[in-house]
């Protein structure tokens, strides 16, 4: 599904990212850890297309076409999905509107009708469910006035309504308390099936004994270093990146 | 320049003769007066400084409001505010249209009617209020206003009065056979503990070249409130220069809202007098201008006595090579103290040709005072640009929702919903990809 080669990035000439390799296959989990400053957002935001970050080398393919030539709607409407680390508050744009036409928009593109406001709000509720998220914030403006905790579930809610095919989770244990990253944990492992895949960006261990990883990558000084299964997590924990240089 | 003047001169003396034994003639000649002495402001005017109207006043109009000129139900109704019952006061080309008003079904003493009827039937109320209030020496616009009162609205709230429909004003202008001038002349008086709602609604739709310059001045007494909103969606090519002067009594509330959409070259003046402890007044304003518009807002409040407040919140979005002036003065008395004046002018700048000059300024002579103020000039947000694009959101209906969310802050502050409503169409409206932002706002 995603294969990333040899990839070099640079912000304002600030190498960022040097020879990074990785390759996803439907329905695997891919986690990829690392200290601050490894480069793990970047990598995040590079495959949702976020402006800034120029790539000096190496290619990304998404279902065999170069992902990186596509703007960020666009993948978005192929099924690429970013749930980020701070999602940011947009007073006066409405949640759930902006939830059913990006629907919409996605399903356009899929070839499938859209869904009415009937058929939308039975999918929001059947949704809700899954993280718990209280009714209220469905009618505000985006994000604004959510706790840390309520911007993260909003995240994984709205990765559920839409049913990406690439699911990027960046940092979205961060600042989360154990309950909740509970609930986040179980709503993404209730999304996960035999066509999805998923990278989970995570500084620490604790969200992955609640996601089990297919796979664990460790990102060092703009490449992986080293690569193993769910126990290189946990090693990781007892000994620290330190460990792997 | 001078032929302009003797134009005017010309029309005035045509207005004198028509209303010779008129008791207001001697104020018309000593504003006239002012106008000739004084001429038309130039950028060297301090209060002028980023505002040119040579465009104005290198101009021929015709300043003889006709009564002759037409409108259509399909006009009205795409003017008035659907779904919104008023009480209306329409004026084509600055005469009123009788047609077009409804002024019938009026609370007992309420009073609600045109002007020109008013200068007849009313005078010794008027005797006692009419351009009171202005500062004659402030701006010759208002002296010329003045000067060429022909017709605008005379409103009377007594005492103890909450009148819960609207009064809607609305001023259309219209295709005439050539340049013309409308003076409209509003005075609003607001009894002790009165209370209504005025909307001052200024259209125009035909690429007619004229000129709009219209004075309220407004007097509430102790304990009245009365919520002001202005809207300005004049033709491209047309010039618009507003004046509202308010004078408030103890525990009065003015709320004033402004608007301006249309329009070539665009001056608002506010001028607020809080004469009395308790008094307050809230001043919002939007402007959105593009190609080659020039908008100029100009606020004055003076805090003249103790426990007043005054805020103000004025946000503009600029596109094109338009321009966008705020200039908002806060005076504080001295023996005002414990007074709160808040005021902030927030820009969003759409294009690199668009340009703003934003003047904030503040006048303390008291030490007791809680003052703020702020400006600030911006582009629309990288993150929630990306935000929205990474959920499927082209960048240009991005970019445009971005841009009416910033508008909406101040829209969604008047409480008002036809009003809302159709302003929030009309701001969409101007906006690209505006099918499209509807589906989520």
């Amino acid at each position: 599904m995603l294969n990333i080669k040899d990839l070099y990035t640079a912000v304002e000439n600030k190498k960022i990212l040097e020879g990074l390799s990785l390759n996803v296959k439907a329905g695997e989990v891919h986690a990829i850890m690392g200290p601050n400053g490894s480069g793990k957002s970047t990598l995040a935001n590079i495959l949702a297309g976020k402006d800034g970050y120029q790539v000096t080398k190496g290619s990304v393919l998404y279902e065999d076409k170069n992902l990186l030539e596509l703007s960020p709607e666009e993948r978005a409407r192929k099924g690429v999905f970013l749930a980020f680390q701070y999602p940011v508050e947009i007073p006066g744009v409405n949640n759930i509107y902006l939830l059913k036409a990006a629907l919409n928009a996605i399903r356009k593109h899929k070839g499938e009708p859209e869904l009415d406001a009937m058929e939308f709000m039975s999918l929001v509720k059947e949704k809700m469910k899954l993280v718990q998220m209280n009714e209220d914030l469905l009618t505000r403006s985006v994000n604004e006035g959510f706790s840390g905790g309520e911007k993260k579930r909003n995240e994984v809610f709205q990765m559920a309504i839409l049913e990406p095919k690439l699911a990027i989770l960046d940092e979205t244990d961060s600042g989360l308390d154990i309950d909740a990253l509970r609930i986040v944990a179980e709503g993404v492992n209730s999304l996960r099936n035999k066509e999805r895949a998923f990278i989970l960006v995570t500084h620490y261990q604790r969200l992955l004994n609640y996601i089990k990883p297919d796979y664990v990558h460790v990102l060092g000084k703009g490449k992986i270093i080293k690569s193993g299964g769910p126990e290189l997590a946990l090693e990781l924990e007892e000994k620290g990146y330190d460990w792997i240089n | 320049m001078k032929d302009i003047i003797e134009n005017y001169s010309a029309d005035f003396k045509q207005l004198q003769n028509i209303n010779k034994n008129d008791w207001f003639a001697k104020e018309r000649q000593s504003a006239f007066d002012i106008f000739q002495k004084t001429g038309f402001p130039t950028t060297r005017n301090e209060n002028w400084k980023y505002t040119d109207v040579k465009p104005i006043a290198r101009n021929i109009f015709s300043n003889i409001s006709e009564s002759n000129v037409r409108t259509d139900n399909g006009e009205i109704d795409s003017v008035f505010f659907k779904g919104l019952e008023c009480i209306n006061l329409v004026f084509i080309n600055g005469a009123y249209s009788e047609e077009y008003s409804d002024i019938k079904n009026i609370d007992g003493k309420v009073v609600v009617k045109n002007m020109a009827s008013a200068l007849v039937n009313d005078k010794e109320i008027l005797k006692k209020h009419l351009a009171k209030s202005t500062d004659k020496t402030l701006s010759s616009f208002t002296a010329l206003n003045t000067a060429f009162i022909q017709d605008g609205a005379y409103i009377n709230i007594p005492s103890n009065i909450n009148i819960e429909k609207p009064i809607n004003i609305t001023y259309i202008s219209k295709d005439n056979t050539g340049k013309f001038a409308t003076h409209p002349r509003n005075l609003i008086l607001m009894g002790e503990n009165s209370k209504a709602t005025i909307i001052e609604n200024y259209v125009g739709n035909d690429e007619t070249n004229y000129f709009t310059n219209s004075v309220t001045e407004t007097v509430l007494l102790q304990g009245s409130s009365l919520k002001h909103y202005k809207i300005q969606q004049e033709s491209a090519n047309a010039f618009h220069i507003a004046s509202l002067n308010t004078s408030q009594s103890k525990d009065s509330r003015f709320e004033s809202h402004s608007i301006s959409i249309g329009g070539a070259l665009v001056r608002n003046n506010i001028n607020a007098s809080l004469n009395a402890e308790g008094a307050e007044i809230i001043m919002n304003g939007f402007y959105m201008t593009d190609n080659t518009q020039h908008v100029d807002n100009h606020t004055r409040v003076d805090h003249l006595k103790p426990h007043t407040q005054s805020h103000q919140n004025y946000r503009g979005v600029l596109n094109g090579k338009s321009r966008g002036v705020f200039n908002g003065k806060v005076v504080v008395h001295p023996q005002a103290q414990k007074i709160e004046a808040y005021q902030n002018n927030a820009n969003l700048l759409l294009s690199d040709d668009s340009e703003i000059d934003t003047k904030p300024e503040l006048e303390i002579y008291a030490d007791d005072v809680k003052c703020t103020h702020g400006a600030t000039v911006g582009q629309l947000d990288d993150d929630m640009l990306f935000y929205l694009r990474s959920r499927a959101v082209d960048e240009q209906t991005a970019r445009s929702l971005l841009t009416y969310a910033f508008a909406d802050e101040i829209i969604k502050n008047i409480n008002f919903q036809a009003i809302e409503n159709k302003l929030e169409n009309l701001i969409i409206s101007r906006l690209p990809d505006s099918s499209l932002i509807r589906e989520y706002v």
